[in-house]
């Protein structure tokens, strides 16, 4: 079995992050870090090539990133996790590329391995944590011409068809399609593994492949703001929010909040 | 500048997707109609499904009501949506699709910008002409930047949050024309087969992403969400939880508000025992009147907090949903 799992490095939430006059994230920072919900993409990953025999032969666990030269961080996270292969996509083209133009790298990049040898699964999160658009999952199957089977929170392949269980929003499905297909999970059912001191040492020393466009055959027009139908066109730092009130007590306190409810029209 | 260079030139007519469960509208899908009509250009309802409300859809703005019939797949699979949305724009000039910001409607979102060339925007709270881009407002980064996004492709796709309007209905709106269409799925509609699907038991209470209120309970209420229940119904809105309550089983995954859960944007946003962590913000900064009870000075919730009460959450909250009741008579 072949697994792929796409993985993004990310400004820590917990710190402070801002956008640029151009409208773009500042990245780069010393904290910035594996997206943490592409580690339960990559147990996700990982749990479904197990099951299949991985780390035996003929089974393989690929990470994938497209972003800058920093992000080979997340690969190798990946590899200290359990992964046995990673790919970086850098280039310098890339930067400032909207989610569908970030999408057509992946799928690219995915195509070549593809071609390598055959993928059954692309496993991808349920958002990055920066963009928070969930776009990317949806947009790699279109490209790709594989089904789509999102926010799945269990996975199992058999005889090369593929079946998720997910929740929607009003109901719980369970799904199938014929491999290769293109899935994201949710953060409810994969709790990802800690990389144990042998997996970090040995993900340091670890190969990563790393392609430029022009290795995937991708015109640079077709990515970056050039191959972008959005544009940033005004990023400012919120005001805090005015007028506000704290107090401090207990149910002495209640009626000066109800009567705040009720110029708000909520009481 | 160009015809070119400016790329869209924000044309054409806007098509919203009315999302709605076994035939109800969701009151979100108004609130989309309601917006598309304040652009002023023809408005194009898109139902999948047969029996669309006709006359509820084009009281709230729709000009046109497309009813798509999707053959040779699950109607309500991602793809097929995709297929029932490009049926409408293959019938004539659109310029904006607006679908729910759900989950379920980004991914649409995400598969029609790739199959049309349009540029998406998510998580949207208003949308515009300016400099003839279709531009669309929404805050990002845990609700500390405001940004605008323009579309510079021939299509702009705009996933709007719940409440950027509220919905209004107009008097003596013209009857619709209703269009009735078939779909035929597409190759990625059908190579999904759909084993089972089960309605979870709906609460009786809003639903969270719909709701105009919600009352938020954290670690802080300890196991207990009954004073939680008590004062969403007092107020007639929804109970979310964060991931710490749901985690604990203290209430059901589908209550959770934040980054990884449902992404709410009330009026009012009550947070009780909520410390304000950012995965939580991420979700819920774009309320627009926050409350919260905490005894912790240092919460970070009252960084955003519009009124807070350093209190206990066992004193405070009886008495909030009582002297609610009282004031009702
Ligand atoms: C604040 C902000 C708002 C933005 N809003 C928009 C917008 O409205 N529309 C738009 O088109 N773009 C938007 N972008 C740009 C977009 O975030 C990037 O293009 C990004 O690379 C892909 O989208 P995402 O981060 O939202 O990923 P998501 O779609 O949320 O990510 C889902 C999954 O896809 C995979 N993935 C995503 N990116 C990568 C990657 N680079 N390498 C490997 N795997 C990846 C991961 O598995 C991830 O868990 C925004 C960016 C920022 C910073
Ligand atoms: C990848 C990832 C995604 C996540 N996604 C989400 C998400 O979508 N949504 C989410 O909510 N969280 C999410 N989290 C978790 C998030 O980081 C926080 O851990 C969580 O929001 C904290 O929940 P809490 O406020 O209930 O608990 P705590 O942070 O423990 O806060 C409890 C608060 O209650 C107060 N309190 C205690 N007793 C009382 C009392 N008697 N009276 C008054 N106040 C009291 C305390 O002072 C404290 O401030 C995510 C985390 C990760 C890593």
């Amino acid at each position: 079995m072949r697994v792929v799992v796409c993985v993004k490095h990310v400004p820590d939430v917990q710190q402070p992050r801002s956008l640029r006059p151009d409208g773009r994230l500042a990245r780069g920072g010393d904290d910035d870090t594996l997206n943490e919900l592409d580690e339960d993409a990559l147990e996700a990953g990982l749990r479904t090539a197990e099951a299949a025999g991985f780390p035996g032969e003929g089974h393989d666990v690929t990470v994938l990133t497209v972003g800058p030269a920093a992000a080979v961080e997340a690969v190798r996270r990946g590899v200290a996790m359990g992964a046995s292969g990673a790919v970086h996509v850098r280039d310098d083209a890339v930067a400032g590329s909207d989610a569908v133009a970030t999408a057509r790298v992946l799928a690219a990049a995915i195509a070549e391995l593809h071609a390598e040898a055959p993928v059954d699964v692309v496993v991808a999160g349920m958002a990055a944590l920066d963009g928070l658009t969930s776009l990317v999952p949806a947009a790699l199957a279109e490209l790709l011409g594989w089904p789509q089977l999102t926010l799945a929170d269990r996975i199992t392949v058999a005889d090369g068809v593929v079946t998720v269980r997910r929740e929607t929003s009003t109901d719980v499905e369970e799904l199938t399609a014929p491999a290769p297909a293109v899935l994201s999970v949710t953060d409810q059912a994969f709790r990802a593994r800690f990389p144990g001191f042998k997996g970090i040492l040995a993900a340091r020393k670890h190969p990563v492949t790393t392609w430029s466009l022009a290795d995937l055959g991708l015109d640079p027009s077709t990515v970056g703001p050039a191959g972008s139908a959005t544009r940033v066109v005004h990023a400012a730092e919120r005001p805090e929010r005015a007028d506000r009130v704290l107090v401090t007590g207990d149910a002495e306190t209640v009626p000066a909040l109800v009567d705040y409810l009720s110029q708000k029209g909520f009481a | 500048m160009n015809e070119r260079e400016n790329g869209g030139q924000a044309g054409g007519s806007v098509a919203v997707l009315v999302d709605h469960l076994d035939g109800t509208v969701r009151p979100t899908a108004l609130e989309l109609l309601t917006l598309a009509r304040g652009l002023g250009r023809e408005v194009h309802a898109v139902w999948v499904g047969d029996r669309a409300p006709a006359a509820e859809l084009a009281a709230h703005g729709a000009d046109v009501v497309h009813e798509v019939e999707v053959s040779g797949a699950d109607a309500r699979l991602t793809a097929s949506v995709v297929d029932a949305l490009q049926a409408v724009l293959a019938a004539g000039v659109v310029g904006l699709v607006l679908v729910p910001s759900t989950f379920e409607g980004r991914e649409v979102a995400a598969r029609l910008a790739v199959r049309t060339g349009a540029g998406v925007v998510t998580g949207v709270s208003g949308v515009a002409v300016e400099d003839g881009c279709w531009t669309a407002r929404k805050t990002v980064l845990a609700g500390g930047w405001d940004t605008a996004c323009a579309v510079t492709g021939p299509l702009a796709v705009v996933a709007v949050a719940p409440h950027a309007v509220q919905a209004l209905a107009r008097d003596g709106a013209a009857e619709p024309v209703v269009v009735r269409r078939t779909a035929e799925a597409s190759a990625a509609a059908r190579a999904v087969t759909v084993v089972s699907r089960t309605r979870r038991p709906a609460s009786e209470r809003p639903p969270l992403a719909e709701a105009e209120v919600v009352v938020v309970g954290g670690r802080g209420v300890e196991g207990d969400f009954s004073g939680v229940e008590e004062l969403a119904d007092v107020l007639g809105g929804a109970v979310g939880a964060t991931r710490v309550a749901t985690d604990e089983g203290w209430i059901g995954h589908e209550a959770q508000v934040g980054q990884t859960g449902v992404t709410i944007s009330p009026r009012l946003y009550v947070g009780l025992g909520v410390s304000g962590a950012v995965h939580h913000k991420g979700g819920m900064a774009a309320s627009a009147t926050v409350v919260a009870v905490n005894n912790d000075p240092d919460a970070p919730v009252f960084e955003f907090a519009d009124y807070g009460i350093v209190g206990d959450l066992t004193e405070v909250l009886p008495a909030l949903t009582a002297e609610l009741r009282r004031r009702r008579g």
